[in-house]
């Protein structure tokens, strides 16, 4: 069961803007779905090893060289505001 | 399209005939532009002429949005990725132009690839070609619209619980998912990471096996990508003698609709008249796949999420401060099913939950794993039904997250376990609630890497099958 307050903390967390009316159907519609996960709680994992990779595959290395890659330009030119050469964001120190 | 040579034509066909010269590539390419301009199912948010000169050696391909392409807009059926044009090819996409396959256009697709119904795309629903009140599945709803209705020879797609075979059993065509890692994932867009997969869509499946031929392969810029080892040959079974087609008659106890009940049956007697041999097996912890995969793909789509910003590329809503210009910016950019299950992998990730949740789900999926190696040691493939229904209508299931979930109930453990899974057509059956006959799929599922027998197995069983029914009027009306 998840509650109103707990939405509005995960919503800070995963920082997420939500309207009030969207706070209280994720608070329904999440314990809903929290229900039907439960099961799994139920289930023995006694000496169990969660999955990491359903692949087995050893550690993938390379040679440290530089290969192709994006000019600056390139990856700034889908930015929704850059200056000098860097992305431009609002300051974070107003945030209280 | 009967009577159009083109368009009767199956993939690999065309590109022989390219190859031989018996077919102009520039004019094939011409006729599927216009196939693909013409559809009005929705199923296309942006198609593409081809650059002039290109070089052209097989029929194009309609590739769903979630694929990079440099030059070509790409959202991810997202508000927070409307206008973006990625400086890069996907190595998927890359591959289809190295090979000379052009790219026919972006298909539309549930929001970051999140649903079951392709009705999550910011930019509406796809329709289904054989009835277009109803779904085509998701989340590649646009691929499998796009070459079911014929506005696409053949497409690409991504699979993380289902979102190929789904849409391929509901769309009455060929959806081929391989195993984790078969085919790069470097530039597409990452759902969940440890269960995306790129397949294929196309009318048969050697079009399909075809076409993944073509993208599979080991890449550099993948580390967890590994290729199919010996790659793939196209099929040429034409029975099933010695093969061994496991059915877990327990699993599929639960609410499977008569009329694919039927056809699945029948689907099980072919395989028998074709030399092959049926065995129940048990995978006692799959229907727990579905609860599995709601806490480890919401969970992984969570973190892979929080790239989109406001600060590199897509949507930017303004505001005074940083945090409040991220939360503002991913409260208007995201829709409603993608906030759902941002809050819920953040749920499960966060301190407190972090093992009860993921830690389980993780340990419930190598069950999972484990219920599949125990029955591959007895039988060679599995079979069930690849949707517990036929297409259902459209908002039939949006107010109800977890039946629309159920959609992929037969598809989720294959890509929990990594393991490479195909859907068939198996003919048409009736609506619960009646109505025109609509397409049931036909899921077969192979050990890891054993493509090439699936393949194998899928064609003999296709033959025999015969289905070769197609959507009246397709997609454009």
């Amino acid at each position: 069961m998840i509650d109103r307050d707990q939405v509005v903390h995960v919503a800070r967390l995963a920082r997420l803007e939500l309207g009030e009316d969207e706070v209280g159907a994720l608070a329904d519609e999440l314990s809903s779905i929290l229900d039907h996960v439960d099961r799994l709680l139920a289930v023995d994992t006694e000496g169990v090893e969660p999955t990491t990779h359903v692949v087995p595959l050893e550690n993938v290395l390379r040679d440290d060289v530089p290969g192709e890659e994006l000019t600056p330009e390139q990856a700034l030119a889908s930015a929704p505001s850059t200056e000098d050469g860097a992305f431009l964001v609002p300051s974070p120190k107003t945030e209280g | 399209m009967a009577g159009e040579p083109l368009g009767g034509l199956s993939a690999c066909a065309t590109g022989e005939a390219i190859g031989s010269g018996e077919l102009d590539g520039a004019e094939c390419l011409a006729f599927w532009a216009e196939r693909a301009g013409d559809e009005t199912l929705n199923a296309y948010l942006c198609t593409d002429q081809g650059d002039a000169g290109q070089r052209i050696a097989g029929a194009p391909v309609a590739v769903k949005d979630i694929f990079c392409t440099e030059g070509l807009p790409t959202t991810a059926g997202s508000r927070i990725l409307e206008g973006y044009v990625p400086p890069f090819d996907a190595t998927a996409v890359n591959r289809l132009r190295a090979t000379g396959l052009p790219i026919l256009g972006k298909t539309n697709m549930d929001e970051f690839a999140m649903g079951s119904s392709n009705e999550n795309s910011a930019y509406g629903p796809v329709l289904n070609p054989w009835d277009r009140t109803r779904v085509p599945g998701g989340s590649s709803g646009g691929s499998a619209a796009a070459v079911a209705a014929g506005a696409a020879p053949w497409a690409l797609g991504t699979d993380t619980g289902g979102s190929i075979r789904q849409p391929a059993a509901l769309c009455g065509i060929v959806g081929l998912k391989p195993t984790y890692g078969a085919v790069s994932r470097f530039g597409m867009i990452a759902f969940a990471s440890s269960l995306d997969q790129c397949g294929t869509f196309g009318h048969s499946v050697a079009d399909a096996a075809e076409l993944l031929s073509v993208v599979e392969g080991l890449d550099p810029r993948d580390s967890t990508s590994t290729g199919i080892p010996g790659g793939l040959s196209r099929p040429t079974a034409s029975d099933l003698e010695g093969i061994t087609i496991g059915v877990p008659r327990d699993f599929l106890e639960v609410g499977v609709e008569q009329g694919v009940a039927d056809r699945f049956a029948e689907a099980l007697e072919t395989v028998e008249r074709l030399g092959g041999t049926i065995r129940n097996i048990e995978l006692p912890h799959a229907e727990l796949g579905i609860s599995a995969y709601y806490v480890i793909a919401p969970a992984e789509a969570s973190t892979n999420l929080s790239r989109y910003d406001g600060v590199r590329y897509g949507l930017r809503v303004p505001a005074d401060s940083l945090v409040e210009m991220y939360e503002r910016t991913r409260g208007e950019g995201f829709g409603p099913e993608v906030k759902r299950r941002i809050m819920l992998g953040t749920y499960a990730l966060s301190s407190g939950y972090y093992d009860q949740y993921y830690g389980t789900a993780q340990k419930v999926r190598t069950l999972i794993v484990r219920d599949f190696e125990a029955a591959f040691s007895e039988v060679d493939l599995i079979a069930t039904p690849t949707t517990p229904g036929v297409a259902f209508g459209l908002g039939a299931k949006t107010s109800d997250p977890w039946s629309m979930y159920l959609n992929d109930l037969f598809t989720v453990p294959m890509s929990l376990a990594g393991i490479p899974a195909i859907s068939i057509p198996a003919g048409l059956a009736e609506p619960p609630e009646g109505g025109p006959e609509l397409p049931v799929g036909l899921q077969l599922a192979a050990p890891a890497f054993a493509e090439q027998a699936l393949i194998e197995s899928a064609h003999a069983l296709e033959a025999a099958i015969g289905f070769d029914q197609r959507p009246e009027g397709g997609g454009n009306s």
